[in-house]
């Protein structure tokens, strides 16, 4: 039980270490932020999976700049160039297999972060913006990996940059204009691929800016906890390091393990055959399919019969959880202490799951009708029945401290779940 | 709340169907599951397939199909000595150029060239096939859904189309090819057609199963490396993975 207590800023340090400390705090910024920094002792692995979506940004960009030395961001020369990655650079196919299923365990990695972060209330008082910068990185994930879908210039990155950009055109009055500015000319072509190519490189780092505000939001207060209370001394937490440097150390390998197989045994599962075809303005795909972590967003698009709305709807399943913080009524942060909410929350990722599977398969009989019952269910959810549980439902009593719910939990089986 | 429920029934009992459901080809045979030497952890391709598919490709495929991505360079992967590959790239013109006095000029092929295609543009291609484009072979097996299997199918899926079944001029009924009719002539028609250099009997499943070993070898040539490292990394993560959870266990013992 005797937890060590956090050391003095570069104290045993050496004399170099002081003197460049002193007037620069590189060495206590760290030590009062990674290795001292207070931390719920009772985080479990939900949490792990801020930290590993830090580590795969940092994967994506290192993969993505040694791309970047070998691509070609031309139309004519792109998917052979990326070709020439997979047969003659040295480990480019190894390269490039994993960035491209990087861009899908990324997606995985905060998905679940995010579901995590609605099933404990993380995003409640007075972790607002720290929500709100996730859900900025979120978006911004989202234009980063459309992006570099299109860069192979594959028949699915060609007809996705058209169906997408497109989309655009739905905006009153300045649509078409948009649609140009985004395609550069009249059509998706070579100058769309250049600046996409740009972009793709730019975005990642603007990511990893905001990835700096939402570590700043998070360490003001800290990490919220299962219990969903806040920690009232000493006595609740832990020092991060090696608490949880160690804990997520053991999820990552986990994590790697994951990403190792899809890597070396099934590294094109994800992705669609026709983006192994270059590209060609005169051929239409049978069905055109984004990438699996936009199909929810595809299938909402497509539930309704009118492109505008349809659009809204799209933007909006998004941009509606800027307003979660304030959607969500109930004081009580963790779905631990919300009997309904705690369903409810389950129910979220299974609607989303349904809008996958629609997203994945033409637009026809049961599948369109699946489609707009699961639309409907997800802006119920956040709409009609955040607000609402809030206000209904009673919450089970809470624990009065970490401390006491840890021990009571060691002791015997966890006083919540009886 | 009623709707919910019926939503989350709806979802959990089309979930079921996710994976096997996506992008069916329309009205077109599943084509059947093969025996290939590259599949699972340990696939590797087998050479000897390999050489004879290639023979069976320069023999029938190459007729039409280019395979853009491959150099004479590469065949050395198939298992042909560095000599023997100088002797393939030497029987085939390439053109090169220009030369000192601006001229463009044909010369035999080295090692370092991409291995030509039939037709020197795609228009050419056009005009000798009535109008059809023989795609490029060096990516099929992955451009394709079904893959292997897919391709195998198609080169042994040709049939005499059903009566009433309506066929356009020059095209040929295939029960794997989405919309049936196809405008490639059955390339593989009788055993022997390609005499093998290593004595096989060149029956028809026989030569189709060896070139699209051939060409599953041309779409992802790093195949046999990929599965090798692969199980030293996964051997390496999952001692890591142990040697972290018991360091991660020793830890957290001073907190429990």
């Amino acid at each position: 039980m005797a937890v060590p207590p956090a050391s003095t800023p570069a104290s045993g340090y050496s004399r170099l270490v002081r003197w460049v400390d002193y007037r620069l705090p590189f060495v206590s910024f760290l030590e009062h932020e990674f290795t001292a920094y207070p931390t719920p002792k009772n985080l479990n692995y939900w949490w792990n999976f801020g930290s590993l979506a830090g580590i795969i940004l940092v994967i994506m960009i290192v993969t993505g700049v040694v791309l970047a030395m070998h691509y070609t961001p031309h139309s004519d020369y792109a998917f052979d160039s990326v070709e020439r990655i997979m047969r003659d650079v040295n480990y480019g196919w190894l390269i490039r297999y994993i960035h491209m299923n990087g861009a899908s365990m990324f997606f995985l990695i905060v998905y679940i972060h995010l579901f995590r972060g609605l099933y404990y209330g993380s995003y409640k008082y007075p972790r607002e913006l720290l929500w709100i910068l996730g859900v900025v990185i979120l978006l911004l994930m989202i234009a980063t990996a459309f992006m570099g879908y299109v860069l192979p210039w594959g028949q699915m990155s060609y007809w996705a940059a058209t169906v997408i950009t497109n989309l655009f055109s739905a905006i009153p009055v300045v649509g078409n204009k948009i649609v140009t500015l985004l395609w550069g000319g009249f059509t998706v072509g070579n100058p769309t691929l250049n600046r996409f190519f740009s972009l793709h490189y730019l975005l990642p780092f603007i990511i990893v800016a905001v990835v700096g505000l939402h570590l700043l939001a998070l360490h003001q207060h800290g990490s919220n906890n299962p219990l969903g209370i806040d920690h009232r001394g000493p006595q609740d937490t832990i020092p991060f390091h090696p608490y949880y440097t160690i804990k997520d150390s053991f999820g990552l390998c986990v994590a790697l393990l994951v990403f190792a197989f899809f890597v070396f045994y099934a590294p094109n599962l994800a992705s669609s055959a026709d983006n192994y075809i270059p590209a060609n303005p005169m051929v239409t795909p049978n069905h055109i399919v984004p990438e699996w972590y936009l199909l929810p967003y595809y299938a909402i698009l497509r539930s309704v019969p009118n492109k505008l709305l349809g659009v809204i709807l799209a933007f909006g399943s998004i941009l509606i959880l800027f307003l979660v913080p304030w959607l969500d009524t109930s004081r009580v942060r963790s779905a631990r202490f919300r009997p309904i909410y705690r369903l409810v929350s389950w129910l979220l990722p299974i609607d989303v799951i349904a809008l996958g599977w629609v997203g994945a398969n033409p637009p026809a009989g049961i599948v369109v009708t699946v489609g707009q019952i699961a639309t409907f269910y997800y802006f119920f959810h956040f709409l009609i029945l955040m607000p609402l549980l809030g206000k209904i439902e009673r919450p089970r009593p809470l624990p009065i401290s970490i401390g006491t719910a840890v021990l009571e939990a060691t002791g015997a089986r966890p006083a919540e779940r009886h | 709340m009623r709707k919910s429920l019926l939503t989350l029934l709806l979802g959990v009992a089309l979930g079921c169907g996710f994976v096997g459901a996506v992008r069916a080809q329309e009205e077109a045979k599943t084509p059947p599951h093969r025996e290939w030497s590259f599949e699972g952890v340990f696939g590797t391709y087998d050479r000897a397939a390999l050489q004879r598919g290639f023979q069976v490709y320069k023999e029938v495929c190459a007729v039409c199909h280019p395979v853009k991505h491959l150099y004479f360079r590469d065949l050395e992967e198939l298992g042909y000595t560095e000599d023997q590959v100088k002797g393939i790239a030497a029987q085939v013109q390439v053109t090169d150029g220009p030369n000192d006095q601006g001229e463009m000029f044909q010369r035999p092929a080295r090692p370092s060239d991409k291995i030509p295609g039939p037709f020197p543009n795609d228009q050419a291609a056009r005009a000798a096939n009535n109008g059809a484009l023989p795609p490029d072979l060096s990516l099929i097996t992955k451009a394709r859904e079904g893959g292997p299997d897919y391709i195998e199918a198609l080169l042994t899926g040709f049939k005499d189309a059903p009566a009433g079944f309506k066929m356009n001029p020059n095209m040929y009924f295939n029960e794997y090819f989405a919309g049936h009719q196809i405008a490639m002539p059955p390339p593989l028609t009788q055993a022997d057609q390609v005499k093998y250099a290593d004595g096989t009997q060149g029956s028809v499943p026989q030569m189709a199963h060896d070139v699209v070993s051939f060409l599953s070898w041309a779409a992802e040539p790093n195949l046999d490396e990929r599965h090798r490292m692969g199980f030293k990394v996964i051997l390496f993560l999952l001692i890591a993975t142990g040697v972290f959870y018991a360091a991660k266990r020793k830890i957290w013992s001073r907190v429990h």
